[in-house]
């Protein structure tokens, strides 16, 4: 079961909230809406769910509504209109109490500018959950002291965040929401206000930490890079609409529609698409089968200059070229063995391209894509190239 | 020009009022007037009874300690003080003080709670701004009479006049020291479960502070301010001397009470003023 499902959720800023919803259900825009009420649509029949242990990243460029969207979540702000199951608990219609419990035990959320408190040291920041929890001093000062741990920060528990630099203190922000263990973290823009270099650190830190804790995480940003970088799945909004959810290669690929399109023509596809993404099927040769004859034939109906050779279970053997089956057929060898080569380049199939470059640089021969030892695709500097420029041919599957 | 309006009897209604009101609840005046009065004459009391060295000394070790142990102000509180003590105006200056003390106090322990009231309902706050405008710039004079027909002459209407006047900074200085906390770290103490209670107390209270506190200080300063006007109902202390110079027109005990009156403020608005820095 998915730990947040969101169905249906909009919310409209204004007075005429009714009418507004009327003209929504009448597929009017946000800015004919606007024009005809006076009211901002925030967020417009929204509905998406996230898996435990995922990393769900919903990006939008400012004005998307993305932020409103994940105060609805913790009904920081209240919903107009629809569903923000929790673990199951329907958060949008609970009362105080229930609302108050929830925040308490499932949901942690991490701020843009860190919304620490000035006055309270680190450790009492990170206690803070705790602390409104009612857990008494000892316990809420050692699992903050954990916390804190964790994020690298275990020797700054008695300075106050003016002291911290600003990636320091969003580890605080971080530790103060990780310090009562909750199920899903909300992150709102979490790194947005971190220098670039800063920023990633802080994606890699949490990808890392990710790791170990497998929490759910909510993730806000403005920034596609990053989205692109820690989502497991990605969310686009644009005027308060899901414009397209998708995994960070679905996004690349096959964009939705030319928003998205426009969206993600700058994006460093190096850093995104992986070995799987850009492989194309292999011309192979069976070693269990055939011999020289097949292959120098084979080579010969596609133009090519050397072959990749399997066994009957699609197991990689190696690759003879054309020169070495040509004298193979004149000296009468039958077995590929005997010339087969096995200096082969290969990658697994979720090498990021960007690491592909340099050994396709080098080799004479495409590289070989494997999974296990099987051979699922292969590699040549076109494939790249087309990649690179964003050809819609490229194939996510084999 | 609209003479076809007859006069409206606004000032025979207030005055019947003003009587209605003396009348009903001198159940509650009479009380105050008495225990409140007794209480403020013996706090005076009290004050007057400590040497005056002990008190000058212990001034000039607040000041010096509160100022981040720095000579100026405790030099100064010296000084002022010994020259009050020498014009002879030590117990007048006890009065004043006293009377000061109790109304800031009364004024923080009401201001305060109705600042956080403006702060959370609108309608509260639409309720209030008027008042306070009223409060602030109705002449004192004019609540002098009925505070003298509730509460008879002396030290008690002093203080009733001094909290309408000195009050309403605490009040609006609350209220917005509370609405200017960003919104980030009230989202904050929301998103982790606190209650109404906790998020006032743990998160907007001690941001609000210093502005809080600024608020106190102007009201201590007003409270200060309405020493000579509370004399004029028989408030005892320095503003007696000033009124009764102002009558005979001798300007010199009237310069040597006025001054009086200065040195005092200076070395509380000095006072609070750290008393804020160094804890904010």
């Amino acid at each position: 079961m998915p730990i947040i499902e969101v169905e249906n959720l909009s919310k409209i800023f204004g007075k005429n909230v009714k009418e507004s919803l009327q003209l929504l259900d009448d597929g009017k825009k946000k800015d004919e809406i606007l024009k005809q009420t006076g009211d901002t649509v925030g967020v417009n029949r929204v509905s998406f769910e996230v898996e435990q242990g995922e990393v769900f990243v919903i990006m939008g460029l400012s004005g998307s509504g993305k932020s409103t969207l994940i105060r609805l979540v913790n009904r920081l702000i209240e919903p107009t209109e629809g569903s923000v199951m929790i673990d199951g608990e329907n958060l949008a219609t609970m009362n105080k109490e229930d609302l108050r419990r929830v925040r308490r035990e499932k949901l942690s959320m991490v701020f843009q500018n860190f919304g620490l408190f000035p006055f309270r040291t680190i450790l009492e920041n990170a206690e803070y959950g705790l602390e409104v929890q009612g857990i008494d001093k000892k316990e809420r000062a050692e699992k903050a002291k954990n916390a804190l741990d964790l994020v690298g920060l275990g020797d700054y528990i008695n300075q106050y965040p003016k002291q911290l630099s600003g990636g320091m203190q969003q580890r605080v922000g971080l530790a103060r929401a990780l310090a009562n263990d909750p199920e899903v973290l909300l992150m709102d823009e979490a790194f947005s206000a971190l220098d670039p270099l800063i920023r990633k650190d802080m994606q890699d830190e949490l990808l890392e930490l990710q790791q170990k804790m497998k929490k759910t995480i909510l993730f806000i940003t403005h920034d596609l890079d990053e989205a692109l970088r820690i989502g497991d799945r990605i969310a686009l909004m644009k005027d308060g609409v899901i414009v397209q959810i998708g995994t960070p290669e679905d996004i690349l690929v096959n964009p939705a529609n030319d928003y998205v399109e426009r969206f993600v023509e700058d994006v460093d596809r190096s850093k995104v698409l992986t070995a799987e993404n850009i492989m194309r099927r292999p011309e192979t040769i069976n070693i269990d089968k055939h011999g020289p004859r097949v292959a120098l034939e084979r080579m010969g109906e596609e133009g090519l200059s050397s072959i990749y050779v399997t066994d009957n279970q699609r197991m990689l053997k190696g690759y003879v070229t054309a020169e070495d089956a040509a004298r193979a057929r004149k000296n009468e060898i039958r077995n590929l063995n005997e010339i087969l080569k096995t200096d082969v380049p290969t990658v697994e199939r979720d090498k990021p391209m960007q690491e592909i470059f340099e050994m396709i640089y080098d080799s004479p021969i495409p590289i070989a894509v494997v999974d296990n030892g099987k051979l699922v695709g292969i590699i040549i500097r076109g494939s790249i190239l087309a990649a690179l420029a964003g050809e819609s041919e490229v194939q996510i599957n084999v | 020009m609209f003479d076809f309006l007859p006069q409206i009897p606004l000032a025979d209604w207030v005055d019947d009022f003003t009587v209605w009101i003396t009348n009903t609840f001198s159940f509650i005046f009479n009380p105050i007037r008495n225990q409140f009065g007794d209480f403020m004459s013996w706090t005076a009391d009290q004050l007057a009874s400590i040497p005056p060295v002990i008190v000058i000394l212990l001034v000039a070790v607040l000041a010096f300690f509160i100022t981040g142990k720095r000579y100026g102000l405790a030099i100064f509180s010296i000084v002022g003080l010994v020259l009050v003590y020498n014009q002879g105006l030590w117990d007048e200056l006890m009065n004043t003080f006293t009377l000061v003390l109790i109304s800031s106090l009364l004024s923080v322990i009401i201001g305060v709670p109705v600042g956080i009231l403006m702060s959370k309902s609108k309608v509260v706050e639409a309720i209030m701004l008027p008042i306070l405008d009223f409060m602030q710039t109705m002449p004192a004079f004019v609540y002098l009479i009925p505070a003298v027909a509730f509460f008879s002459i002396g030290m008690v209407p002093g203080v009733f006049a001094s909290l309408i006047f000195a009050t309403p900074p605490t009040v609006r200085f609350t209220n917005l020291g509370i609405r200017q906390v960003s919104t980030e770290l009230v989202e904050a103490a929301e998103a982790f479960g606190s209650t109404g209670f906790q998020r006032l107390f743990k998160v907007e209270l001690p941001m609000a502070k210093g502005t809080i506190m600024a608020g106190i200080n102007q009201t201590v300063m007003l409270a200060l301010s309405m020493v000579v006007i509370a004399s004029m109902i028989g408030a005892p202390g320095l503003g007696r001397p000033v009124l009764s110079a102002l009558q005979r027109a001798q300007a010199g005990p009237g310069f040597v009470a006025g001054l009086s009156i200065v040195i005092l403020a200076i070395i509380i608005d000095r006072i609070t003023q750290n008393l804020n820095k160094s804890k904010a």
